[in-house]
């Protein structure tokens, strides 16, 4: 599991790879938080095209990461999610919080 | 109900074992001949029941997780998981979505919805001070029937 976060025109872009459980949200959420507190972007960016698995601790993941993104008073888009992630995010309603694109 | 094959696996309650649990199972459960989709909601499953044994039953110590999975005659997968952990006082309550305990941990409180809503069958069996068994099953191949 590893995080490329790259930062571009107030947007931060976390490229996520790998599988996302319990054993790992904790190192992914504190590299991206620490990008989102140096930076204070106006958006965040979770793309998922590279992540193999995700069980409901990346749903912990991504809620966790829109609120902060509402206390620093920018959005977050989750990109390229797979099939049986988004499948996931459909359970837990955060498709209705975040907004899902694909490109 | 027949029982064709059966495994038995147990592990420390060690997070890096999440991991290793769910692709175990995944791979005995591949004697089905699952379809993509049918694998990664068995997958997720187990991680969730896996992951509820390490951040709940046995939170701050270290227990033993016992899981078996039998491949039953009618294309179908049982898997048990165990733990002798804190077990849950309320299995009703702990069973509704977004209901947790670990809210500061970002635990999203999904574990029981994702099991109930990926499997065919899901039962919860818990004792205070004794531990919790989650049983689950589902119908796999169905494509290939």
């Amino acid at each position: 599991m590893s995080v490329k976060i790259m930062n571009e025109d107030n947007k931060i872009i976390a490229l996520l790879s790998g599988e996302i459980d319990h054993h790992n949200a904790k190192t992914l959420r504190q590299d991206i938080d620490f990008a989102l507190r140096e930076n204070q972007p106006e958006e965040l960016i979770l793309d998922f095209s590279e992540v193999g698995f995700m069980d409901s601790s990346g749903i912990g993941l991504v809620m966790g990461r829109y609120k902060l993104m509402q206390e620093i008073g920018g959005s977050l888009i989750v990109r390229n999610p797979p099939a049986h992630i988004k499948k996931v995010m459909r359970l837990s309603g955060i498709d209705r919080l975040a907004s899902i694109c694909n490109v | 109900m027949k029982i064709v094959n059966e495994m038995k696996i147990s592990f420390k309650s060690k997070s890096e074992n999440e991991g290793f649990a769910r692709t175990a199972v995944c791979a005995f459960a591949a004697f089905l001949d699952p379809g993509i989709e049918e694998i990664a909601d068995l997958r997720t499953a187990v991680s969730e029941a896996v992951t509820n044994c390490i951040v709940h039953a046995y939170r701050g110590t270290e227990g033993i997780i016992e899981i078996t999975a039998r491949i039953l005659n009618d294309n179908e997968i049982y898997i048990r998981i165990k733990d002798k952990g804190c077990g849950i006082p309320d299995v009703k309550r702990a069973m509704e979505p977004l209901y947790t305990t670990a809210p500061c941990e970002e635990r999203a409180g999904l574990g029981f919805a994702v099991m109930e809503s990926f499997m065919d069958k899901l039962t919860v069996k818990s004792t205070v001070g004794k531990g919790t068994v989650v049983t689950m099953r589902k119908k796999l191949g169905a494509i290939n029937e």
